[in-house]
């Protein structure tokens, strides 16, 4: 098993579409919490509703600026490098390079959810790390006293964020391996992701009371709930559930993509 | 297949070759019927002796080739140095560094060879090995296998190039439509040849040698007969001492490819 996570990871390690997605990863969060709220501080221009309060920008609310990608661009990034993650070996054609080598499927399946995780939490570090950068220039700029949250929220925000952005991967290998493709499984996430999940939270929520209802099972929204509870503030984040229902969702949520991908690929024939 | 021995899978596109090496690998299940390796059904244990290529090589593009070959070593679950000894059995070691995606297809090819050599296999099954490979190219392949042969490693070659058969392998199997219609040596797949024999006068030269030999055909100006390549000095001792002009007598064994569309049902679905 140690053998095939080492070979995963130098897989996604030593691929340049996993390095280019961290950089977006935090260039959009940089881009969308601090370059664009602060040019609607100082008055210059940006989009309409683009201001947010310089507190939000402080170091004392870095967690909540880090974690308000993670329900939106973070976790559609996270979708992406799962589906790479398994999907790419069928667009190579190496699942059965792989598996003649008879590794126990069951056992690269988990290396490769290992490989997500891993994947995952260095996506979050980065972001907490670039934030926590970021928050420091804003306070040097405007002035401001630096006074950071206590190690304690730290630590659980990284392991929400970690939570989100891990069950966004797992999905994204649960549907390379069910589409068995790399394009489809993206573009069918992505829809989910960014369309369906904001029209059913903004148009039919507000009409449907089973559908206000169903959001507070769906990973989407408990993802946003869980950011919201560190103070993020974005698009997709609101407190629908409390974080610890919201907690225990993302991670039945991880459970089963995870369960019922190493299902299909120990089921499947290898084409 | 007889340990050491290289055995060819002879048959038509479409035959059935490379679904019953998946099947013997594991890489899909019957639909009925059952499967054994090495005296066990196909699994992480039974195959751990087994080194594979099917249907062509199939690497990470981004990789070199001893990167590739170092990751499948980890889910083989051999050493890594195990890389650098069959990168020198395929004489890829000079080129082991460049990426996978810039190696000509007989490169390739080889990368694949060595791949299946990862495990030091007891049993090579490698499926159309010389596809796309240049006469030295193929050459070279034909050496190695006989090599690894020589070594004790047995031999399962998929293939629908007769010539490459012929000069390879010890004994075939013939696949057509899924069934096994034929599985003996390749001296006893090209059997049945005869003595070609042109005389002058013709008729009465036929006519003679009936009365000596029985069944003697007419083709074209030759007569074959059913005799064995050693009864040639005989014949042509009997032919010239009756007075005929012998201008040829040679043995005419039978064309391979003849004997396989015979067994395969004709040309109309004939590689």
């Amino acid at each position: 098993m140690l053998r095939d996570i080492r070979a995963e990871l130098t897989k996604q390690a030593r691929r340049p579409a996993s390095w280019l997605l961290l950089a977006v990863a935090v260039v959009l969060s940089l881009t969308f919490g601090y370059a664009v709220p602060y040019a609607g501080l100082s008055g210059a221009a940006g989009p309409p509703g683009s201001g947010r309060g310089l507190d939000a920008m402080l170091p004392g609310a870095f967690v909540g600026s880090a974690l308000g990608g993670l329900p939106v661009f973070v976790g559609a990034l996270a979708l992406i490098f799962g589906v790479l993650v398994a999907g790419s070996e069928y667009g190579y054609g190496t699942w059965k390079t792989v598996l003649v080598q008879h590794p126990s499927r069951v056992a690269v399946f988990t290396a490769k959810l290992v490989t997500v995780a891993i994947g995952a939490l260095a996506v979050v570090l980065t972001l907490f790390a670039a934030t926590a950068g970021a928050s420091v220039l804003v306070a040097s700029l405007q002035d401001q006293a630096l006074s950071w949250p206590s190690a304690s929220d730290v630590l659980l925000g990284l392991g929400a964020g970690w939570l989100v952005t891990t069950m966004w991967g797992a999905l994204g290998v649960l549907l390379a391996i069910g589409l068995r493709s790399v394009a489809l499984p993206i573009g069918l996430g992505l829809v989910w992701l960014l369309a369906v999940q904001n029209l059913l939270a903004s148009i039919a929520a507000p009409l449907l009371d089973w559908v206000a209802q169903l959001q507070k099972a769906l990973p989407g929204p408990n993802a946003g709930a869980l950011a919201a509870a560190f103070g993020a503030s974005a698009p997709g984040v609101e407190p629908i559930v409390g974080s610890g229902q919201a907690t225990a969702v993302l991670a039945a949520y991880l459970v089963a993509f995870g369960v019922l991908g190493g299902w299909l690929l120990h089921r499947r024939d290898i084409a | 297949m007889h340990a050491g021995e290289v055995y060819g899978f002879l048959g038509p596109n479409g035959a059935g070759k490379t679904t019953t090496l998946r099947m013997l690998l594991g890489l899909i299940r019957p639909t009925a019927g059952r499967v054994r390796v090495l005296g066990a059904e196909p699994g992480p244990g039974s195959l751990a002796r087994v080194g594979a290529l099917i249907e062509g090589p199939a690497f990470y593009p981004y990789l070199s080739g001893r990167a590739n070959l170092r990751i499948l070593a980890d889910h083989a679950g051999v050493r890594r140095t195990r890389v650098d000894a069959v990168l020198d059995v395929v004489t890829l070691a000079d080129r082991a560094k460049d990426r996978y995606s810039t190696y000509s297809l007989g490169m390739k090819q080889r990368l694949g060879l060595a791949a299946a050599l990862l495990k030091d296999p007891e049993l090579v099954v490698l499926d159309e090995p010389t596809n796309g490979l240049d006469p030295a190219g193929m050459a070279d392949m034909r050496i190695t296998l006989r090599k690894l042969a020589a070594e004790g490693c047995t031999v399962l070659l998929s293939s629908h190039l007769l010539a490459e058969v012929e000069q390879i392998c010890d004994r075939v199997g013939v696949l057509d439509r899924g069934r096994l219609v034929s599985e003996t040596t390749v001296d006893d797949l090209r059997a049945g040849g005869a003595l070609r024999v042109v005389a002058e006068p013709f008729d009465r030269a036929r006519d003679h040698l009936r009365r000596l030999y029985g069944g003697v055909r007419a083709d074209g100006k030759a007569l074959e007969l059913d005799v064995g390549p050693g009864q040639a000095g005989r014949v042509n001792a009997e032919l010239v001492g009756a007075g005929f002009t012998v201008t040829e007598l040679r043995w005419h064994e039978p064309d391979l490819e003849q004997t396989f569309l015979a067994l395969t049902g004709g040309t109309d679905h004939a590689a």
